[in-house]
């Protein structure tokens, strides 16, 4: 489980997160929607300690991520995360990109984590992509080795930062139907997203971000159907036409 | 008469002047070798530092890069002999070379280290990877790649440059040609021969590179 008490956290003078709370429970898949600098993806960085907090606490699995004490790499290991850049790794190739974390990290063999490796290709569908490198490949095939990087390290977590931004209209359904995939497998996940259908489609609960605090939280059909507040419904009003 | 004291080039010198080639290419060697691994330390450093750090590396550096290598040497074999720590030709020559060519090796590998986004170090923290292994893994190998060929025009320079440690009594390649043309007054043929040398060594590295880069480009 993943618990958010009240997380405050800024970039020098301007507080981007004011107070954030938030509960992730095991298998449950939870999406952040809202506008730009609203403050959704800097808390997915503070989650996954990449970025650090000014008060508050995060506890996944009852490890605090930001008390002196937590060995934060170790931590990692057990939150998957894609990003809206892909960052694949331009000097290896798919399989060595998938392969290098559970190697170097994991210290597995490189035989079974070359086998970790593939299976996890093989399931975004990358199977047939192996000895590629990855500047060959389109943003939608790049994304995917993405998620197969991550989850070849077996994490309990995946976080998602605006995964399908980046990438041209025609390869966003690709990587989605891959995050559904992912839902379908019961994996955790907490999705930052500006697919407001998706979200919809996928979610249990929903956070509609609004100037660093969680304006509206619930199930889809709360939040992004029926929104009580005025801001939600302003920003879903612009989202959606 | 009069041509008594000089006896024309001889096979008999070729011994002579493979000391010089042997001298050169070790001196370039030594001079490339430890450019390289303070360069990429020094290059890593600046790339990491804060401001202030970098402002007095930086003026190291461009002080190094600034002065003529000719000055540096006959600075640093007079003003360490004075001392009194009289050096071989070889070593005085080997450090200032050595650091000559760290100085611009460090801008190089700083290019490198900083041609690698942040995002993509980021991701690889992300997997969970230490600091010092995204470092190993992901920056030095991506930033070296980019920057090869700017590596090897700086080694390139560093051999040719090594000439310059014949001014201090280094047995290089020039000197023992200098001292060849003196006793045979043959500059023209010697002179071309040393020429000739260089070129023959530095060409094919520099086609190479250049192969890299276009390589690299698509």
């Amino acid at each position: 489980m993943i618990q958010i008490q009240n997380v405050h956290k800024s970039f020098g003078s301007l507080e981007v997160l004011k107070g954030i709370n938030l509960e992730v429970n095991k298998g449950e898949v939870v999406s952040v929607i809202g506008g730009s600098g609203s403050g959704k993806s800097t808390l997915l960085y503070c989650i996954n300690a990449i970025e650090k907090i000014q008060q508050g606490r995060i506890i996944v699995d009852d490890i605090d991520v930001h008390a002196k004490s937590t060995n934060r790499d170790k931590l990692r290991q057990k939150l998957g995360m894609v990003f809206q850049q892909w960052n694949s790794f331009p000097h290896l190739t798919v399989l060595e990109n998938a392969s290098l974390a559970p190697r170097i990290v994991l210290k597995m063999g490189r035989k079974e984590a070359m086998e970790i490796a593939k299976k996890e290709l093989n399931h975004v569908g990358l199977g047939d992509k192996f000895d590629e490198y990855p500047t060959r490949m389109s943003g939608g095939q790049q994304q995917r080795l993405a998620i197969a990087r991550a989850l070849a390290m077996k994490p309990d977590y995946m976080l998602f930062d605006e995964v399908t931004s980046a990438l041209d209209p025609e390869l966003v359904g690709e990587v989605l139907d891959t995050l559904r995939m992912l839902r379908d497998d019961g994996m955790t996940m907490i999705c930052v997203t500006h697919e407001i259908a998706f979200a919809r489609e996928v979610s249990d609960k929903v956070a509609f971000f609004h100037q660093g605090v969680i304006e509206e939280i619930g199930t889809p059909e709360q939040v992004i159907v029926n929104p009580r507040k005025e801001a939600t419904q302003k920003f879903l009003s612009k989202v959606l036409h | 008469m009069g041509n008594s004291f000089f006896t024309p080039l001889s096979w008999n010198d070729t011994g002579f002047i493979l000391t010089g080639v042997l001298n050169t290419v070790t001196i370039s060697l030594v001079a490339i070798i430890v450019g390289t691994l303070l360069g990429l330390a020094v290059g890593f450093i600046r790339a990491e530092a804060n401001r202030f750090t970098n402002i007095l590396l930086g003026g190291v550096l461009d002080a190094l890069r600034s002065v003529p290598l000719i000055i540096q040497l006959i600075l640093f074999s007079t003003y360490v002999g004075a001392i009194g720590h009289p050096l071989d030709p070889f070593v005085t020559g080997s450090i200032v070379l050595s650091l000559y060519s760290m100085a611009f090796m460090s801008e190089v590998f700083r290019g490198g280290f900083e041609s690698v986004h942040h995002s993509m170090a980021t991701a690889a923290r992300s997997l969970g990877m230490s600091y010092w292994q995204t470092v190993a893994y992901i920056r030095l190998p991506i930033g070296l790649r980019a920057v090869f060929p700017s590596w090897l025009g700086v080694a390139l320079s560093v051999i040719k440059d090594s000439a310059l440690v014949s001014v201090i009594g280094y047995m290089e390649l020039l000197r023992t040609s200098e001292q060849l043309i003196s006793r045979t007054q043959q500059p023209l043929e010697i002179l071309i021969g040393v020429g000739l040398f260089y070129f023959i060594v530095s060409y094919p590295l520099s086609l190479y590179g250049r192969y890299i880069e276009r390589k690299m480009a698509i």
